[in-house]
């Protein structure tokens, strides 16, 4: 098992939800991303998902793409995250999923990435508009590299995909809780935590849920069924509304705290 | 049933590939939705009551066949026979209408409620928003803000057509920003939207249904082209953005492998500087669901296209015109925005018509095709557009070349 799976393992044997923090790399800038993942690993954070920035996010809202665009204002490119990682090796073992779009994964070069990701110490992969018919050009050398990945399903995921998903599945599976874009709110949090719970139950394997997930009480709704919460845009939007590093930090501390609660199950 | 669907060649329907470019590079949460409308497609393509029914919008309402012109002023001028297939005649003065009345059709077999589509001149929008108020559908359409300034009517005729225009102010503020918009709006309510594309892009079956409504421009030429001069055109010319009237133009033509199939992107202000000519000077990447060529940074970041044409103004192009490019079967080229103006003013001033600004680069593609293929040869130009919605654009763009040109003493 890589060590994805192995935070879902160990959060699982601690009876809460492992709680997966989203960040994205190179907002406000890469030094300070190195500061905010290791604030949030201290805080609590089972799993980093370190988002690639991307010029043209789709799938993503307002916060995660000004946060995008902000990152590559400010020079971030795929090499710069995979220096961030190198750097919080130094210090912490906290298993990383990049997460990102797939055209500067094509433009760095699948096989290249593979390997460079497994020298920074990446453990897995998550690309939003790579569906699994797409994705075998990265997932062999990520595979042979000994890393992991992780698909998504939505609401509107057919039986043949759920099942397709759980037989790629390394570390878990990402549910999107609605259909819709990062940072949306949803009143069907609770269903969508059930959801997952089924589906974890059919593939065997943690399944997460994401997206409209926001704050302690979205994600004790959800951690009460589902292995796995992910928190994004909620965490964008305490680093752009602080007023200096200093204060990024403070608030991913105190956000991360209050969700690492919320993810215990009583 | 499904044989009435020919494939354009190349395509795997599987994968929904031209050769290696094309697929399906999207979210999970829309992939469902395309393989719902991929078989809702190939099923009224199939029904004969559906292709009646659009055959018979397409002669009353959008007003085809158009003609095939022969232009005598501009061959002169051109040394070759010009021909040229009026689509700016098509009602709402564009191709698009081709397009979005076979959509909005099928939309409607599939009872979605909802309509939403992304446009960069307006002429898409325009005539999506026709189509809609055709079917009583409401129709929302996003257009890049700095589109929304420079294509002002089209913004008015949408509106006045019972469409929602939502400016778009992320990113580039044009057409690639607005398609992704639409897709976040896609995405958020696929169970009763219909994203009704405009261009031969975007992700598996958009480039086949598009290419197929389209396709109508090239088999009318071709028979009118046979019935008049009693042999085919030695080349087609057709200006590229997305790419949606080339592929329309090019479709009948590409089993005739003597008839050349020449593209015309957008050079802008030159390809070493500001452009729109990813098959020209771009990198293969994927945007917006396929893989084709691209305008992209050294770190696959989108970069920004220019082009004085709105409709042009795109980073992208459809996954057949690279496929077209790699095996051989088109040529493409670029022209500028000067060359374009120039193009602009000869038609109007030689045939009594004013281009769209999109199709006046391939007009202005006229001299370089001659010059490659030879004097008096017969050439099928695909007149995409009428030119009025750039009259504002055009007369800005001689006015800052008249106060930049040096003073005749």
């Amino acid at each position: 098992m890589g060590r994805i799976a192995d935070a879902f393992a160990k959060a699982r044997e601690e009876n809460r939800a492992a709680l997966v923090i989203y960040l994205c790399a190179g907002d406000p800038d890469l030094d300070a991303t190195v500061e905010l993942t290791l604030a949030a690993a201290m805080a609590g954070a089972d799993v980093i998902e370190l988002g690639v920035p991307f010029s043209d996010p789709t799938a993503d809202g307002p916060a995660i793409q000004q946060a995008s665009e902000r990152a590559l204002a400010g020079g971030a490119t795929l090499e710069g995250v995979l220096g961030v990682v190198r750097r919080v090796r130094e210090e912490s073992e906290i298993p990383i999923l990049l997460f990102g779009y797939y055209n500067p994964i094509l433009a760095y070069g699948e096989a290249r990435l593979a390997s460079a990701a497994a020298d920074a110490g990446v453990d897995g992969f998550l690309v939003v508009d790579l569906p699994p018919e797409e994705a075998a050009p990265l997932l062999e050398p990520a595979f042979a590299a000994g890393r992991e990945y992780v698909p998504l399903l939505a609401p509107t995921s057919t039986p043949d995909r759920v099942a397709r998903a759980g037989e790629l599945a390394r570390g878990f599976v990402y549910y999107v809780s609605m259909t819709g874009i990062t940072g949306a709110a949803t009143s069907a949090l609770g269903e969508a935590a059930e959801r997952a719970a089924v589906l974890e139950a059919e593939l065997g394997q943690p399944v997460a849920v994401g997206f409209g997930i926001a704050s302690a009480d979205d994600a004790r709704l959800v951690a009460s069924h589902a292995s796995g919460v992910v928190v994004g845009s909620a965490v964008v939007r305490a680093i752009a509304g602080a007023t200096d590093r200093a204060d990024a930090v403070r608030a991913v501390d105190a956000l991360v705290r209050s969700l690492a609660a919320a993810c215990r199950r009583a | 049933m499904r044989a009435t669907l020919d494939l354009p060649p190349d395509f795997d329907p599987i994968g929904g590939r031209f050769g290696r470019f094309g697929g399906r590079f999207v979210a999970e949460t829309l992939i469902p939705a395309l393989d719902e409308l991929t078989g809702a497609f190939f099923e009224a393509w199939a029904d004969r009551d559906f292709r009646g029914e659009l055959d018979g919008l397409l002669l009353e309402y959008v007003g085809r066949e158009t003609p095939l012109y022969l232009a005598r002023r501009l061959s002169e001028a051109t040394k070759a026979t010009v021909w040229l297939k009026r689509e700016d005649l098509a009602h709402t003065g564009a191709h698009k209408v081709n397009n979005t009345v076979g959509q909005v059709l099928l939309a409607k077999r599939m009872g979605k409620k909802r309509i939403i589509a992304e446009t960069g001149a307006g002429q898409h929008g325009v005539a999506t928003a026709t189509a809609c108020a055709l079917f009583g559908l409401p129709c929302e359409v996003f257009m890049g803000a700095e589109d929304v300034r420079r294509q002002a009517p089209n913004v008015r005729r949408m509106e006045l057509l019972g469409a929602k225009v939502h400016a778009v102010t992320s990113g580039s503020r044009t057409l690639k920003d607005a398609m992704n918009e639409a897709l976040r709006d896609w995405v958020t309510n696929v169970a009763d939207t219909y994203y009704c594309v405009g261009s031969a892009a975007g992700p598996h079956p958009y480039p086949l249904i598009v290419r197929e409504l389209q396709a109508v421009i090239g088999r009318e030429a071709r028979a009118q082209m046979l019935q008049r001069a009693g042999h085919l055109p030695n080349v087609v010319v057709a200006c590229v953005g997305g790419g949606s009237n080339a592929i329309g133009a090019f479709a009948a033509f590409i089993p005739d492998r003597d008839v050349k199939l020449v593209g015309v992107e957008a050079a802008g202000e030159g390809l070493h500087g500001k452009h729109a000519a990813p098959l020209t000077a771009g990198r293969v990447g994927v945007l917006h669901g396929a893989k084709s060529y691209l305008l992209q940074t050294d770190d696959g970041q989108i970069a920004e296209a220019h082009s004085l044409s709105a409709g042009l103004d795109y980073p992208g192009v459809g996954p057949e015109h690279s496929h077209l490019k790699e095996s051989g079967r088109a040529e493409y080229l670029a022209v500028t925005d000067d060359e374009a103006l120039d193009a602009f003013q000869r038609l109007a001033s030689l045939e009594g018509i004013l281009p769209a600004l999109e199709t006046s680069h391939a007009i202005a593609a006229l001299p370089r095709v001659v010059e490659r293929f030879g004097e008096g040869i017969d050439i099928v130009v695909s007149l995409s557009g009428r030119g009025d919605k750039d009259l504002e654009t055009v007369q800005a763009a001689l006015d800052a070349r008249a106060a930049s040109a040096p003073e005749v003493s």
